[in-house]
Order: structure tokens, then C-alpha cells, then sequence
């Protein structure tokens, strides 16, 4: 059977969640949802997972603090150390107030950087990508719920309709994949 | 949905749809460019030759080209340094704190402030780079393997913690702006018509689709890096500070200075996003987005650390009588009353006194008034650094080793140049741009649109 992909759209974010949860509580998976803005509450109703960016900036922060303590240590007191101002060039410990404000920024910069780009690759979006978003007032002011025969295998593509249609749809487009 | 208390004034005046938004954000960048802006970036462009012809001068004749002498080695290129990197904290500060306090006023504002923090960090670099005098070898500050005997820069200085800070500092809010313009440019894209400028702005928005994981993604990394980029916008200006306050030198010996230093650059950085903004609202007809009651919070702000300046100011003073050491004493007696008293009292006036008038409600809710007053902050704020700067220095334990500092023609046109490069970008960044945050503010709408909270005030 041919893949066909619904695209509902709604001109109100409030019109967009009431169809939502409606379409959701028929038992019909929402396949995604393109929005001009972020809407809240939207996410756990179409079964989006929280993102786990969060986890992974820590991580590169922490790569980065551990990169910074080596760094002080092997510039500053193994591969040449310096007397300077009579501060302690033997001992890293000793030395580390010092080095402080270093350790700090280079942890942001890893945490800030390598969450952006794993933000940047995980959603596909890097300079010259193609958009995919189905309709090009959804950056504007409209909403699309994308809904697929494929994934609702248990329902016609007629009944998938007239559930939309129950909704306060504004336009529907259906097409074949 | 969530709402807002009705005694909340509406941050979005007028009837506005999602739709509307997106037209008067994306309007002025899609029609031709109007006239005013023309004249205006043709006058910045002129300026900004003229001040690169000036670091050609520097570069090719040896920094001898500036008024520095032996006594005074730093002087208008690091005053000019302090000044634009502090300016460059208002952008973060607006675009981070304020999001943490989920301040929504800040929707209006942050997108200007973080231009203006980038363009103001890359012309605040312009000074200690080209201090170094063979700007070629700037690398040098870097770590890198070399063949000088494995020279390594040295991380206890606080100038090299500088080179990290304010790198650092440059990067994250370049990503920060970024992420945040990519849906909006994706508007753009979706709106334009020429295929030319259709194509621009597809790169530009990176083929952004605003699909909802996207935007959770989105949000979580506009807070993460608001959580990370607010220490960090501390961190750099307690940093800068640094540069003076572990030194030595009377005057430049001093623990105030992190907690000082901060709150005066979000002080300068606010008056540098009013006068910006002002003149923006007004040109781009944003009247509805940035109205009096933005212009009254940023006021309050500037109160709050234009005090907590004033306030260092005096403990300053009084530090340097109570801690009884005679050079600390005189450093501060020669600053009100030595060869650079007029540098300290302009300081004192258009820092401390005059911005005490915004506790009058009347005078903080006047555009014109909040106008000519940013502009006198900023104006104070180049004179505190001047003022740290030079008068620190310019006198300290050897009397004869006492010199004074007159700036050349090379210094000034430096930094006339860097304004006019600075004012050639932001005017760059509000024709091409989208000046404010449309999709954030589409968020907002509801809460805080005028006739949405009229809408819930009959119910």
C-alpha cells in the first residue's frame, strides 16, 4: 500500500494542541509537528522525548576542564617551568589558583561549542541544507501536524481523514509518497 | 496557555497577529533600502576607513605612533578596550540573566544587544592586538607547539587569561546569536520572493524546518547556554579587571575591582543598547516591540549599576585613606585634584550624578531624556577607564620616573575608526537581520500582546 502523508494545518498554536490531543486520544500517531515558534505542552501529547543535549554539553565541559588541568600542568610545570613572581612552578596543586580562571573558560568553550554543533548535527540543520519544512507559511503563522498512513497502520486513509476533519482544520493537503 | 497578570503593562502594543509580526520584522528587509539608512552607513563606512587607515599607519610606523611614553604604557588603547568590551555585556547580559529570570521584555531587545556585544567585543579586540606591536606574530598568546625552546605562554597572567576570557567570551555569543537568528532567518527564506536573496537567506538559515523536536532541542540549548553563558559574562569583565587589580601599582592594586568592573560594564553596555535602540524603534517603526515600558526597564538597570558604581567609587576612596599606605592615598588624591582632575570629575558627573535622575519616574519614561543620558553614561564610562588607566599610572613611586600621556592623532582616529566600523556592522546587521527575536516574540504574543490582554481581562 502506497504511503500517504497528511498534512494538517492550523492557523492558531491553541487550535493546533486541541487537534492534538484530540487526533491522539483516537488512538492516531502524530508523525511531527512544524511550528513558527516553540509550543509548549505540545511535545509529551505527540510523544516527543526530552533532548538529551543538556547531558552532552556537561560532558564536553568536563572534557574540557579535564583538558585545561592537563594543559596548566604539562606547559606550565612539566615540559618548561618558569620562575614567575616566585609563584610555585613545581607543584600544579600549588600552582592551580592561578590557573583557575583558564580551566573555567575552556570549559565553557567545550561545553558551549560541542553542544552547539551536536545541536547542529542532530537536527540536520548545517549551511546549505535543504528545508523540509511542507509548506512555507509554517515559519509564519500557520501550524502543520504531519501524519502518515504508514505509521497508523490499523486505520483507512478515509477514516484518518474524517477524524481531522473533526478538528479545527484549516487547510489539508494529502499526498502520495 | 499561560497568563500573565493583568497589571503587567503589554509588552506588544497594539492589535498584532502572529502574522503581523512576522511582516513588520521581515518588511524592512525585503523593500529597498531607504534612504536615511544610505546616508547613514555611507557616513559610518567613511569614518571606518579613515580609522583603518589609521591601524595601516600603526602597524606599518610601530606602535611609537600612539602618545604612549615609558611612564605611561597603557593608555587610550586600552581605556578603549575596557570601554567597548564592557558595552559588549549588555548583549549577554540581556540574552542570558534575563532569560534565566525569564524576563519576557528581554524577547524585544535581545537580538539588537547581542549584535551590538559582537560587534563591540571584535572592535574591543581591535586595541591589545595591535598593542602587541608585530601583529603578525598574535598567534604567539596561543599554546602551539613552537621551536623557541618550547616557550609556552604564561597561564598565570592575567593578560593571558584575557586572550582565553575574551575569546571564549566572543565565540559563545556568536553561537548564542546564531542559534538564535536560524529560525528566524528560515521566515525570511520562507518569505522571500528573488531568488537571489531566496537563496542567501536558505544558507543562512542552515535549512532550518521547525520541526518540534527541533525546537525542544532549541530551547534546551537557548537555556543551557544562557546557564553557561552568564557565569562566563562574569567571569570575563572580573577578568579584565584583573589586568589592573593584581598588579602593584597604586591604584591598580585593588580587590573592588571584579564586582566594580561588572556592574559598570553592564551600566555602559545598557546606555550603548538605549541610544542603539532609540534611534532603531524610530526608524524601523518597531514602536509596538520596544516601547517606554522597555525604555523604564533598561532605565532601572542602569540605576542599580550606575549606584553599585558609584558606590565603588566612594568605598575606593576611602579604602586608599583607611588602608593608611601613603602611595595608595596619594594616587587617589591626585585623581581629584592632579593633572587629570577633569577626567575624574567628568567621570564622577556623568556616571554618578547624572543617572540618579532616572529615579524620577517622569524623566525614565522620556525617550529624549533617556537619549541624551545614555550617551552621557557612555561618555562617564570612557572616563572611568581613562581615569584608572592613566591617572594610575602616569604618577607612582619614583617621582622622577613621573610622566604625563597626550594622545596623537593616530590614537583618537583609532577610535573614531573603531566607531565607525562598529556603527557599519550594526547598520549592516539592521538592514539584512531580523532586528528582533520574531519567533520568540510570537511566543509572548498571547501572554502579553495588548489586545490578547484585554481579550482576558472580559473573562
Amino acid at each position: 500500500m502506497a504511503n500517504k502523508v497528511f498534512h494538517v494545518m492550523y492557523d492558531d498554536d491553541q487550535k493546533l494542541m486541541d487537534g492534538a490531543r484530540a487526533l491522539v486520544a483516537k488512538g492516531i500517531r502524530v508523525k511531527d509537528v512544524f511550528s513558527p515558534f516553540p509550543v509548549h505542552g505540545l511535545d509529551p501529547v505527540i510523544g516527543v522525548k526530552r533532548t538529551r543535549l543538556a547531558i552532552a554539553s556537561f560532558m564536553y565541559a568536563s572534557t574540557g576542564t579535564a583538558l585545561a588541568i592537563l594543559g596548566t600542568w604539562y606547559f606550565m610545570i612539566h615540559d618548561w617551568p618558569m620562575n614567575i613572581g616566585g609563584k610555585p612552578s613545581f607543584s600544579w596543586i600549588e600552582n592551580a589558583p592561578a590557573f583557575v580562571p583558564i580551566i573555567f573558560e575552556f570549559s565553557v568553550f567545550c561545553g558551549a561549542h560541542g553542544m552547539v554543533l551536536t545541536y547542529l548535527l542532530r537536527n540536520g540543520t548545517l549551511p546549505g541544507m535543504p528545508a523540509s519544512n511542507p509548506d512555507p507559511r509554517t515559519t509564519d503563522d500557520k501550524f502543520v501536524m504531519e501524519i502518515t498512513t504508514e505509521q497508523n497502520g490499523g486505520m483507512s486513509e478515509s477514516d484518518i481523514e474524517a477524524l481531522i476533519n473533526t478538528t479545527d482544520v484549516y487547510e489539508l493537503s494529502i499526498k502520495n509518497y | 496557555m499561560l497568563k500573565e497578570a493583568s497589571i503587567r503593562q503589554p509588552l506588544i502594543l497594539g492589535h498584532k497577529t502572529y502574522h503581523d509580526i512576522t511582516k513588520d520584522i521581515c518588511g524592512p528587509i525585503e523593500g529597498p533600502a531607504p534612504r536615511e539608512w544610505k546616508i547613514a552607513i555611507t557616513i559610518a563606512a567613511i569614518i571606518a576607513i579613515y580609522g583603518l587607515s589609521c591601524i595601516a599607519y600603526l602597524v606599518s610606523t610601530g606602535i611609537g605612533a600612539w602618545g604612549l611614553n615609558k611612564t605611561v604604557g597603557w593608555a587610550w588603547d586600552i581605556t578603549n578596550f575596557v570601554w567597548w568590551v564592557g558595552i559588549g555585556h549588555a548583549g549577554t547580559l540581556i540574552s542570558a540573566v534575563l532569560l534565566l529570570f525569564r524576563q519576557r521584555w528581554r524577547m524585544a531587545i535581545n537580538r539588537s544587544a547581542e549584535a551590538m556585544t559582537i560587534f563591540a567585543v571584535i572592535m574591543a579586540a581591535i586595541f591589545p592586538v595591535f598593542h602587541m606591536g608585530r601583529v603578525w606574530m598574535a598567534y604567539w598568546t596561543l599554546p602551539l607547539p613552537n621551536q623557541f625552546g618550547s616557550l609556552w605562554p604564561n597561564f598565570n597572567s592575567a593578560l593571558m587569561w584575557d586572550v582565553f576570557a575574551i575569546s571564549t567570551y566572543f565565540s559563545v555569543s556568536l553561537v548564542f546569536w546564531y542559534i538564535g537568528l536560524i529560525p528566524d532567518f528560515a521566515t525570511i527564506r520562507d518569505r522571500m520572493v528573488k531568488p537571489g536573496m531566496k537563496r542567501f537567506y536558505s544558507i543562512l538559515s542552515f535549512g532550518w524546518s521547525g520541526r518540534a523536536k527541533n525546537w525542544t532541542r532549541f530551547e534546551e540549548v537557548s537555556l543551557v547556554l544562557a546557564g553557561i553563558a552568564t557565569p562566563l559574562v562574569f567571569s570575563v569583565h572580573s577578568i579584565v579587571s584583573m589586568d589592573f587589580a593584581t598588579s602593584v601599582v597604586p591604584g591598580w592594586h585593588t580587590t573592588i575591582f571584579p564586582p566594580y568592573f561588572v556592574s559598570g560594564a553592564i551600566f555602559s553596555g545598557f546606555a550603548m543598547v538605549l541610544t542603539l535602540l532609540l534611534i532603531m524603534r524610530k526608524t524601523m517603526k518597531l514602536e509596538s516591540y520596544i516601547h517606554v515600558k522597555h525604555v523604564e526597564y533598561m532605565n532601572i538597570v542602569i540605576i542599580v549599576t550606575g549606584s553599585i558604581v558609584g558606590v565603588a567609587y566612594l568605598t575606593e576612596l576611602f579604602i586608599s585613606w583607611y588602608s593608611g599606605v601613603e602611595y595608595e592615598a596619594y594616587a587617589f588624591i591626585n585623581r581629584f585634584s592632579g593633572p587629570y582632575s577633569w577626567s575624574y570629575w567628568m567621570m564622577m558627573t556623568c556616571n554618578v550624578i547624572s543617572p540618579q535622575l532616572f529615579w524620577f519616574k517622569k524623566i525614565r519614561t522620556n525617550l529624549a531624556a533617556t537619549f541624551v543620558l545614555s550617551i552621557v553614561v557612555n561618555i562617564g564610562m570612557w572616563f572611568e577607564r581613562f581615569v584608572i588607566i592613566v591617572t594610575s599610572i602616569h604618577r607612582d613611586y619614583v617621582p622622577g620616573a613621573w610622566g604625563e600621556f597626550h594622545p596623537s592623532g593616530i590614537d583618537v582616529g583609532m577610535f573614531i575608526g573603531t566607531i565607525g566600523i562598529f556603527f557599519t556592522l550594526f547598520l549592516l546587521f539592521a538592514r539584512y537581520f531580523p532586528v528582533l527575536a520574531l519567533n520568540e516574540l510570537k511566543t509572548i504574543l498571547k501572554m502579553s500582546g495588548e489586545s490578547y490582554k484585554k481579550e482576558a481581562e472580559k473573562h
